[in-house]
């Protein structure tokens, strides 16, 4: 049970992350229909301009949340610029084009971004200087940093913005109307190209913020850490359906959790131990104590993807998505 | 296309010319590795590389350029070759069967995995497939990487080392062999075992892509629904299009194995996939000898780059300060921006792409 809980709570903050990365992902394929692919360099972009700023502040005397808040509002900039310059250049040009030219742009711009990242910050594991104290908390025998509630509460906060941004505000109005039908929208006086840029930088400026919430979680980063990490938030905006902004908080909490229960439990579950009269050649070392396994927890990543192609296969509009027409 | 066609034209009623200009190039390629390996039998294997990634190319361009289906994952059978070979031709097993006989099997395994990936997938949308190629090959690592417990097949991330290297009729293509006093390296056998396959590969494309299934294959790209109501079986032809795509992943595989002598996981990550469709992009998605062209290029003009590149920076600087490796991966990420942004059929694009990509940049937006 203490084992079921630790990878609950390990899996949530996780999921949080995947959540706000898969905002980034959703909001620009609710406006355009297109997969954002080098997101995941802008939350690592994200990541590394937070390790800097807060290195270099680190021994500044100045409290440390102002430190990681001083962080994360320089790499929210950076960021928001990052994504704008990848609309312009790498997207915009091509929105008529077939599907597939905008997919191969953004995988060329993921490289650049990775390797001008590595140019700047060195191909090392840069490890974030552990300002914060870690206090840990003891919940029915599962253990939980302080880092990880505020991952989570931040990852709600920041869902709950982003849902009165595109409900509430003039602004979100106009990026729905453009997501409903960019030419009546432009007609009706909407500047599409604006308001698709300021979706980009809105899920730039997103995943900045994951990027400090990995950094500070893991307290590494590295200049292919967007890619796996983006990824698997693709997967979980499929999951939660993709385009819808709930659904990406859904999707990620979901997968974080399967994730690392998955990786908790997969071990117990393909014990050939539990079955020793398959292998009878087993059953000496089995009653040694020895527990041999199929799969360990090394196969971890393997789940999202798993999990990509099941929702894709039986349920392609996601959890909380509408059934969305093909438009190839 | 009226000026291509004339120009065809022009070419096919000079039989002569023709044979002369292949006779040219034939010549050519044979004295190649000689004149390369006057430079250094480094390079031999750098042209031995780029013949490789051409291959890759080819079989990507079946999925990508016929069918249209992107496949970012297109490495894993590549993999799966290699590790075919591996496996049934190193001490890792005690197996060492002949060259000639794990060849086709590993054709066959790929293509097994190719039907595997492409059964569930096909029927999703473009992008979404890309996505979930992309997946396929990084689960193919995972497993790569794994699958040293508890039974050791791979041998994990230390890879298999000590594979057989070829050997046809008791030639062994390692050693350095005479023909006439004239040495040929084992680069160099490798060369002409490389280049006898590569045509091969282009004679077997050029092929389909003229035949029945060519021709579905590109209805499907053109639009799927209209293939569909003229009665292609659009499903079992991509199918079919995977299929044939992951069995030229699988011989490629097979043959480097048997010319590296050693592989690992970290030979079939997810930049490799990337380099090879950037080939196929660069070169022109469907067009033959745009794709063979690319892999050409982009194998060698990293390498060239090497060798100016730092020299360079150590005359200027001192010291290397921006890595050849770090300048191959920026040149092949521009070049997918550049090539989708300014010539999105390729440097030498097919017609029939030419004229598609035209007509949607008239299309009205979504």
């Amino acid at each position: 049970m203490e084992t079921f809980l630790q990878q609950l709570f390990n899996g949530l903050t996780l999921g949080a992350v995947y959540a706000v990365v898969a905002l980034g992902y959703t909001m620009v394929y609710g406006i355009i229909q297109l997969i954002n692919f080098a997101h995941g360099e802008v939350v690592m972009i994200g990541a590394m301009v937070a390790f800097t700023i807060i290195t270099l502040l680190a021994n500044s005397g100045l409290p440390p949340v102002a430190i990681v808040l001083i962080g994360t509002s320089c790499a929210i900039p950076v960021c928001m610029i990052v994504g704008y310059a990848l609309e312009r250049i790498a997207y915009r040009p091509l929105r008529n084009a077939p599907r597939l030219a905008p997919l191969i742009t953004a995988i060329g711009m993921s490289i650049v971004l990775q390797h001008v990242a590595m140019m700047v910050w060195s191909r090392n594991n840069l490890a974030f200087p552990q300002i914060i104290k870690t206090e840990t908390y003891d919940i029915a025998g599962a253990s939980v940093t302080n880092i990880q509630i505020v991952i989570v509460i931040l990852c709600l906060v920041l869902m709950g913005g982003l849902l009165w941004l595109v409900h509430r505000t003039r602004l979100g109005i106009s990026m729905r109307a453009t997501a409903q039908n960019p030419r009546v929208a432009g007609l009706m006086g909407v500047n599409i190209n604006r308001e698709i840029a300021i979706t980009f930088a809105i899920g730039a400026a997103l995943g900045a913020v994951a990027g400090v919430m990995v950094g500070s979680y893991y307290g590494i980063a590295h200049y292919q850490m967007g890619a796996l990490l983006g990824l698997k938030a693709f997967c979980a905006a499929v999951l939660g359906g993709i385009g819808n902004v709930p659904g990406a908080m859904v999707g990620g909490l979901l997968l974080g959790v399967i994730e690392a229960l998955g990786a908790g439990y997969i071990g117990d579950l393909t014990d050939l131990c539990a079955v020793p009269w398959l292998f009878a050649g087993l059953a000496a070392r089995c009653a040694a104590g020895e527990h041999i396994s199929l799969f360990g927890s090394n196969y971890q990543d393997v789940f999202a993807f798993l999990v990509l192609i099941a929702v894709l296969v039986l349920r392609p509009s996601g959890l909380l998505g509408e059934r969305v027409g093909d438009r190839a | 296309m009226p000026h291509v066609k004339s120009q065809s034209h022009h070419l096919m009623r000079s039989p002569v010319l023709a044979w002369v200009g292949i006779a040219l190039i034939a010549v050519a390629l044979i004295a190649l590795p000689f004149a390369l390996a006057q430079i250094g039998t480094a390079w031999v294997r750098i042209a031995n590389l780029a013949i490789l990634f051409a291959l890759l190319a080819l079989g990507l361009n079946i999925v990508v350029g016929f069918a249209g289906l992107l496949d970012l994952g297109y490495i894993a059978f590549f993999a799966v070759g290699a590790y075919c070979y591996a496996l049934l031709a190193s001490p890792h097993f005690g197996l060492h069967l002949p060259f000639w006989l794990i060849l086709p099997i590993g054709a066959l395994v790929a293509c097994l995995f190719g039907v595997l990936l492409g059964a569930p997938t096909l029927k999703l949308r473009g992008d979404y497939l890309a996505i979930v190629t992309l997946g396929f090959g990084e689960i193919v690592r995972v497993f790569l990487n794994n699958l040293a417990r508890p039974i050791n097949i791979t041998n994990g991330p230390q890879g298999i080392s000590r594979i057989d290297p070829v050997s046809i009729g008791g030639i062994k293509f390692n050693t350095t062999g005479k023909v006439f006093d004239l040495a040929i390296s084992g680069p160099m056998k490798y060369y002409y075992l490389l280049l006898i396959v590569l045509i091969i590969a282009i004679v077997i494309n050029i092929r389909l892509q003229n035949s029945r299934i060519g021709r579905a294959w590109e209805a499907i790209r053109e639009d799927e629904i209209a293939a569909r109501a003229m009665g292609i079986n659009t499903t079992q032809i991509k199918l079919l299009a995977f299929a044939m795509g992951a069995s030229f992943g699988g011989i490629a595989g097979g043959i480097f194995a048997a010319i590296q002598q050693f592989i690992s996981p970290e030979s079939f990550v997810l930049v490799e996939s990337i380099m090879v469709l950037s080939m196929v992009v660069l070169g022109g998605m469907g067009n033959i000898w745009g794709v063979v062209a690319g892999a050409v290029l982009l194998s060698f003009v990293p390498e060239i780059l090497r060798y100016t590149v730092l020299p360079v920076q150590n005359a200027l600087f001192g010291r290397a300060i921006v890595e050849p490796e770090v300048i191959r991966m920026l040149l092949f990420g521009l070049a997918l921006v550049a090539v989708m942004l300014y010539r999105p059929a390729g440097l030498f694009p097919s017609a029939v792409r030419r004229r598609e990509l035209a007509k949607a940049d008239a299309r009205l937006p979504a």
